[in-house]
């Protein structure tokens, strides 16, 4: 299986995306820079955390008009896993690939730690190696995390069980309903503020979301045999 | 803005470089090593580089005491940043540097750039910077002044380095009212790098190109170096004006770009844009290399229209980097910078005259040795007078403070911001991105594992200046030895030191007496603890008026954790390990948080310390834990034993901790002597770690009870739960500052 990790200017996440992917998932993984056109290559696409564009403007705003994220919405089309953490969760929501916005944190600080999350929902293809139910620890680090969108979304939202994770201690960042990260209507689409990639290694205290990555590969597999 | 600039006879009759920091003996100098009278620029570019921020005029001759010599020594001060062999080839660059005035004027741009500065420094030398640390100093937490300036503060770090990338691992935050008009900002940054690719900032070959890459030229920051480089006053709100302003993304930017340069040999040198601008870089670059560089001004990339030569070069706009590259290979070097959207333009080049040429408009405006600026700058042996109070503080009895309830002075230390939990700042900082963190924030030293090898970095920045106000020599030894035990405590092996040398007006003997006698401590224990110091920076002036603030010689120090097997914390980790006690406990509060608590004030003798009892100590603690015998390891500092214990417990993980104390409860709980460690091992080593160190005196046991029991020799002194005593330890800060935490 090949990812692929977008780089906009400013993102800063994205090696450890990709090490999460070649060292930890010991899957195949390449750098795309923001202006490439074809992602036919890969079989899922990952957006990084960070700065993209130093977050002037809003953040995620401008990276969502990049040439890659033409590609990007192909990909979506045709059912890829996309996933995206932090920075990539907002440059989702501004272009228009998920419902709703990531507000400032509520205390309007940048917010640093490691917290709770509760799996809402493992049957999605990033969460199949989940229980439902199940708590895992992720690191968090952002200001802009505190997720939003109107009643009829979050009804939608809840309807569909698009809600992936939710803070399962307390809310850090003032986001609706303790989310944390939600899907697509279709389901091949992640956007989560938690730091996946920072937890594959027990030595830096989580090795929780490694069953994110493998979740992936799993449905990978399964359907493509 | 007015384009109108005096002549050189009227700089000359109404003294106007005295305005820009200049003495008159200074203007004589320039006017004799240019056999003529300098003009307007030419004045300018002597003011910023003979400033003490760029030539360290005054405390040349006391840095020159520092060991700065060792056999994993790579390179040492002059550069950007050291550097020290890691083994494998690989290295590490480390450097501190201070922000405290730009700080105090406009605070979040003041550490912003501070860090943004910290960080160029690193990378100009080629490498991949990993991790920021700080050291900070603040009033106290009491005017909302203070309350602002520690706010922005550390917004502004956070700003900088989460946004750029790199994780911000650790450091220290400490209050005392000296530092209200004058805050300390002291940021560090820690690279790696290959020791194929390490550069230089040289310019050399005659007829190189003399390229500009980065951001655009402003008129921010004129004169940033001289304000650094004066006392702060009343009137220095008025200087906001020389505080820059920075853009992390745009350094982010910056970073890729050279670190791709750098792997490319059409690079001959590289140096940051830093304090002084165009200035610094192109004259000491010219002056490292023996050779001489000429510039066309009309070039250099402007954000401004009708910028003079002089603003140009005085200018310290943020997220610039001069480039030496061979003569042929430019556009290689731009195509690089083209893809990160970044300006490279060849703006001058190498000659072999030796002088600093800069050509405006067609016209030669300036033109001045590069030696004359750069390393010939004068150099001044201060006076230097022990002041009084030393000699009233030395000639007093150690004393134990009184204490009535035991107790309650524990709960109030532990709320003692200097001492309380500093989460509230460190929680704002990104420490773990670029994800090689693997001891965050809050234990004794920061741990990072270098990738792809089974290594270790342990970091730490300390400075307990209370002592060194007390007593400088003293203070200045306990100051590298505690960095020193925070890394060993750690399971790292210190390697070398960088220093931000943090002192009031060095025109005042009394202050040059603190400089000198802290560089002789500092000295002293470097060579004892055999860390040299391979990088550093000076900052002085550091009054608000007329009221300098402590000696705050900050010393940031990098060890080796050779095996990450070996990485070891402060706290607890399993119920019936034998609690340890290194070294003697002395009646000793000169200077201790004790003190303070119960007078207001600090007063006596700093603690003693003996250099090899120390090393010794160290040594032996570092091998217990390479024999895998140590479960965790810290350091007694601020708040004695009491305080380290309970800081053992903190870390939520429901155990508690029993130990029993010798000697007068007081002195047992609360002194600060120097040179102690706590540590805990499993009841099935204990053998083989006494075996190790005999000295280590067992004082208990750690616990399942979740609770702090301290018994003296009549009985106990100090119980209470962990939550209770971990609650006033964390909530402190938050609750001084009225805010969320």
């Amino acid at each position: 299986m090949k990812f692929a990790v977008l780089v906009f200017p400013g993102s800063n996440c994205d090696v450890d995306m990709y090490h999460a992917i070649k060292d930890e998932l010991g899957e195949e993984v390449e750098f795309v820079w923001h202006d490439a056109t074809d992602l036919s290559g890969f079989d899922a696409i990952l957006i990084p955390g960070g700065f993209s564009y130093g977050d002037y403007l809003r953040c995620g705003a401008m990276a969502s008009q990049s040439n890659v994220m033409k590609a990007v919405k192909e990909a979506a089309e045709e059912g890829k896993p996309i996933l995206g953490v932090c920075n990539g969760f907002q440059i989702l929501t501004e272009a228009g690939l998920l419902p709703g916005a990531l507000l400032r944190n509520k205390n309007l600080k940048f917010i640093c730690r490691t917290v709770p999350l509760k799996v809402e929902n493992n049957q999605t293809m990033f969460t199949n190696q989940y229980d439902q139910g199940q708590i895992i620890h992720i690191p968090i680090a952002h200001g802009e995390g505190n997720y939003y969108c109107d009643e009829e979304t979050l009804k939608k939202l809840k309807e569909n069980n698009q809600i992936v994770f939710t803070y399962a201690g307390e809310n850090p960042n003032g986001s609706l309903e303790n989310i944390a990260g939600i899907v697509n209507e279709r389901g091949n689409v992640l956007g989560m503020m938690p730091h996946p990639e920072r937890a594959v290694d027990a030595l830096l205290g989580s090795a929780d979301g490694l069953a994110l990555f493998k979740s992936i590969v799993k449905q990978w597999r399964e359907t493509h045999v | 803005m007015s384009n109108y600039e005096p002549t050189a006879e009227q700089i000359k009759e109404q003294k106007l470089y005295r305005d820009m920091g200049l003495s008159d003996e200074e203007f004589a100098m320039i006017e004799k090593i240019l056999g003529r009278l300098p003009n307007w620029t030419e004045t300018g570019l002597f003011s910023v580089m003979w400033s003490e921020h760029c030539s360290y005029k005054n405390s040349k001759p006391v840095l020159r005491k520092f060991p700065t010599k060792g056999p994993r020594v790579l390179q040492g001060p002059g550069e950007g940043a050291g550097i020290v062999d890691i083994d494998d080839g690989q290295a590490v660059v480390f450097k501190m540097e201070s922000h405290n005035h730009p700080s105090a004027i406009e605070p979040y741009q003041g550490a912003a750039t501070g860090v943004g500065g910290i960080i160029r420094d690193v990378f100009s030398m080629g490498a991949r910077p990993v991790a920021l640390l700080n050291s900070l100093r603040f009033g106290e937490l009491k005017s909302p002044r203070v309350k602002y300036l520690f706010e922005e503060v550390v917004a502004g770090i956070a700003g900088y380095g989460n946004c750029i990338g790199i994780p911000t691992v650790g450091g220290e935050v400490q209050f005392d009212p000296c530092y209200e008009g004058n805050p300390l900002v002291n940021a560090m940054c820690v690279g790696l790098i290959d020791h194929k690719d390490i550069q230089k900032g040289v310019a050399a070959g005659v007829g190189n190109t003399v390229m500009y890459v980065g951001a655009k030229t402003g008129r921010d920051g004129i004169h940033g170096a001289t304000f650094a480089s004066e006392e702060l006053s009343e009137e220095s709100e008025e200087k906001r004006p020389a505080v820059q302003v920075g853009d992390p993304f745009m350094e982010k930017l910056l970073l890729e770009a050279c670190l791709e340069v750098v792997k490319s040999d059409a690079l001959v040198g590289i140096q940051d844009m830093g304090a002084a601008g165009l200035t610094s870089s192109s004259s000491e670059m010219a002056s490292k290399a023996g050779s001489g560089i000429e510039m066309n001004l009309d070039l250099v990339p402007q954000r401004e229209t009708g910028m003079t030569a002089y603003e140009m070069m005085l200018s310290e706009s943020q997220e610039r980097m001069l480039l030496v590259v061979k003569k042929g290979r430019e556009e290689e070097v731009q195509k690089i910078f083209e893809k990160y959207g970044l300006d490279a333009v060849a703006i001058g080049r190498v000659t072999d005259d030796k002088m600093l040429r800069l050509i405006h408009k067609g016209k030669v405006v300036a033109e001045v040795p590069a030696d004359a600026l750069a390393k010939d700058a004068p150099v001044y042996h201060k006076p230097s007078k022990e002041p009084e109070y030393f000699r009233e503080f030395q000639a007093m009895e150690n004393t134990e403070p009184e204490v009535a309830d035991l107790k309650e002075t524990f709960l109030k230390l532990l709320q003692a911001p200097t001492i309380a939990s500093k989460e509230w700042v460190y929680d704002q900082f990104d420490y773990q991105v670029r994800t090689n963190t693997v001891v965050t924030p809050g234990s004794d030293a920061a741990v990072l594992r270098i990738r792809g090898t089974n290594k270790g970095l342990a970091m730490t920045a300390d400075c307990n200046s209370r002592y060194i106000y007390l007593d400088p020599e003293t203070g200045g030894k306990i100051a590298v030895a505690e960095a020193a035990r925070n890394i060993v405590a750690s399971g790292g092996e210190p390697l070398a030191i960088t220093d931000c040398l943090n002192f009031g007006n060095p025109e005042k003997p009394e202050i040059f007496w603190q400089l000198e006698k802290s560089a002789d401590g500092i000295s002293a224990a470097c060579t004892a603890l055999e860390t040299p110091v391979i990088s550093g920076n000076v900052s002085l002036y550091n009054e608000h008026s007329g009221q300098a603030v402590y000696p705050t010689p900050t010393i940031g120090m990098v060890g080796l954790v050779k095996d990450l097997s070996h990485v070891t914390t402060q706290y607890v980790k399993q119920s019936g390990d034998i609690v340890y006690l290194l070294g003697e406990t002395k009646t000793e509060f000169g200077g201790s948080e004790l003190q303070k608590l119960v007078y207001g004030k600090i007063f006596g003798k700093a603690p003693s310390i003996d250099l090899e009892t120390e090393a010794s100590r160290q040594k032996a603690l570092l091998s217990a834990i390479r024999a895998g015998l140590v479960q965790s390891a810290h350091d007694v500092a601020e708040g004695g034993v009491a305080v380290a214990l309970a800081e053992k417990t903190f870390n939520e993980s429901g155990l508690g901790i029993h130990v029993k104390l010798e000697g007068s409860p007081v002195t047992a709980l609360f002194s600060e002597s120097q040179s102690r460690f706590i540590v805990t091992v499993k009841e099935e080593n204990a053998q083989a770690f006494e075996n190790m160190i005999p000295e280590a005196k067992k004082i208990g046991v750690v616990t399942n009870d979740g609770k702090i029991t301290i018994e003296g020799e009549s009985g106990v002194l100090i119980e209470g739960t962990v939550e209770e005593f971990y609650s006033a330890w964390k909530g402190a800060i938050p609750c001084l500052l009225k805010s969320e935490a």
